[in-house]
């Protein structure tokens, strides 16, 4: 599946949130969204979830209107993971897998929740209440419920947010392989310029509700003469009037 | 409508209530404690008032089918408050479930929150003030029936108060019944209102409910008209109910307030 956003616009009665983005993610492309807190990335993403009724503008899937789509028939394909997002912490990790398998409709249930927690690696506490884990162990859980639908377009809201180093590069090696081995196109938000830069094909880089550029991280780090992309990101946050 | 997802959102909140036993516990105890409670201030009317004389349990009755109404109501809140308190909202309103699957769910399973907790306190009552409301006759299905009606369309109301204003709109959620209780006539005939409340309380079916609970108590007759009219008094709130929650919805959706919505 392929997304295109056109001239996508959100105003919260007189706070211009998103400002007319357009931009395009190709079939099984990875395509990063960058920018400060408070840029509009969140808001991007909630109306791609249809969380957020855009104030104008068009999110096309596969050039038909997501409007077009009924509620269940765009969300079965859809899936998304946030740390900010939590699965409910009294139920344990298999009930809430069981409950989002049987919520998407999930076949051969057992099987898929049996495959996608030999892949994170979250057996050890399957049976342990979701509230009662670790940080890291939540994210896996998380990413787990994310993916349990084997989603053709997924949204990543700072996956390795608040994560140590070692569990962080577990999900990202864990969304690099499951890249290679899935027909998946994913928007990844995030703040860590190393996890974008190895994930993502191609990056979006907003401000203040505006795209102020996009491109391949090489283009981007080249084009604004900077020797990594957090010293582009650092850079293009930081402009005032130029874009 | 797909009933495997009805199921899925019923059983998220059953293995909640299976996983804790304190939880279990809450939701017996409540109903326990108004049963005592109402069951010897019935003990007292009985003994010491000519309205209620020789007619044993007709305040314990009330006393039950309100919290019937109450637990129903509180219920449906509940569950909608759990997934704002646990985090969940995104991820139930980003799963392909429609919103009338939502609310099918919330209804149906709110049945069960409100059995546990009322049946123990219904079969004390029995051999403790040797009240039964079965004593009402085939009539009880259809009074408990536009009282559950009723206390969803309640619960529809608050829940789109949630989906409009956020978690601060919690406490209304609780209050809600009380506000209504004193024009509900539940323990007293609708002649002690005013006037003016009388008109307003006929718009309640609770009014009907009630009076017709007690014609069937003490004069041991059946007025299915009563019944008929508080049925569709109860029908036309829920109606309401469901217009004001999709309204809600639509307007959550709006103002941006589905996204990360926890307390």
């Amino acid at each position: 599946m392929f997304i295109q956003v056109k001239n996508l616009t959100k105003i919260y009665k007189d706070y211009l949130a998103v400002n007319k983005i357009n931009f395009f993610i190709e079939k099984n492309k990875t395509i990063g969204l960058l920018g400060p807190n408070g840029c509009g990335k969140t808001t991007s993403i909630g109306m791609m979830l249809g969380l957020i009724t855009p104030t104008s503008g068009d999110i096309l899937i596969n050039n038909k209107n997501l409007k077009s789509f009924s509620r269940d028939q765009i969300l079965s394909r859809f899936n998304f993971a946030s740390p900010y997002v939590e699965l409910p912490k009294k139920l344990t990790v298999k009930q809430n897998l069981e409950i989002y398998g049987r919520l998407y409709g999930i076949e051969n249930l057992s099987e898929r929740i049996n495959e996608i927690s030999n892949d994170l690696d979250i057996k050890n506490f399957f049976d342990r209440k979701t509230g009662e884990l670790s940080s890291g162990q939540k994210n896996r859980v998380s990413l787990a419920k994310a993916l349990i639908n084997k989603p053709e377009i997924l949204l990543l809201d700072e996956p390795t947010a608040s994560l140590d180093p070692d569990i962080g590069d577990f999900v990202r090696s864990y969304i690099q392989d499951y890249k290679s081995k899935n027909k998946v196109t994913i928007l990844l938000a995030s703040h860590n310029m190393s996890e974008v830069e190895r994930l993502c094909d191609s990056i979006v880089m907003m401000r203040k509700g505006k795209i102020i550029d996009n491109g391949t991280c090489e283009e981007l780090i080249k084009k604004h003469g900077r020797n990594n992309l957090e010293e582009t990101f650092l850079k293009l946050a930081r402009s005032r009037d130029e874009f | 409508m797909n009933f495997n997802k009805i199921y899925a959102l019923g059983l998220r909140h059953l293995y909640l209530i299976m996983n804790s036993f304190p939880r279990v516990l809450d939701l017996i105890y409540w109903p326990t404690v108004q049963i005592f409670l109402w069951g010897f201030i019935s003990k007292f009317f009985t003994l010491n008032s000519d309205y209620y004389s020789n007619t044993v349990g007709v305040i314990l009755t009330a006393a039950i089918l309100y919290d019937f109404l109450f637990r129903a109501s509180i219920s449906f809140n509940m569950m909608f408050l759990e997934e704002i308190w646990s985090r969940n909202f995104t991820n139930l309103f980003i799963a392909p479930i429609k919103i009338s699957e939502i609310i099918v769910s919330l209804t149906l399973t709110a049945i069960l929150r409100t059995l546990i907790g009322l049946v123990p306190a219904v079969l004390i009552s029995i051999p403790l003030f040797g009240v039964s409301i079965l004593e009402l006759g085939p009539p009880l299905v259809l009074l408990l029936l536009a009282l559950y009606l009723f206390g969803i369309s309640l619960g529809l109301f608050v829940t789109s108060g949630l989906l409009r204003f956020g978690p601060s709109f919690e406490n209304i959620a609780w209050a809600s019944l009380f506000f209504l209780a004193p024009l509900g006539c539940i323990y007293y005939p609708i002649d002690i209102l005013p006037n003016i409340l009388q008109i307003l309380a006929k718009g309640l079916p609770l009014v009907h409910i009630f009076e017709e609970m007690r014609s069937i108590l003490l004069n041991e007759s059946v007025n299915y008209s009563n019944i008929f009219i508080s049925s569709i008094i109860s029908v036309i709130y829920f109606v309401i109910g469901i217009i004001v929650f999709y309204a809600s919805y639509f307007g959550a959706k709006k103002r941006g307030t589905l996204i990360n919505m926890g307390e």
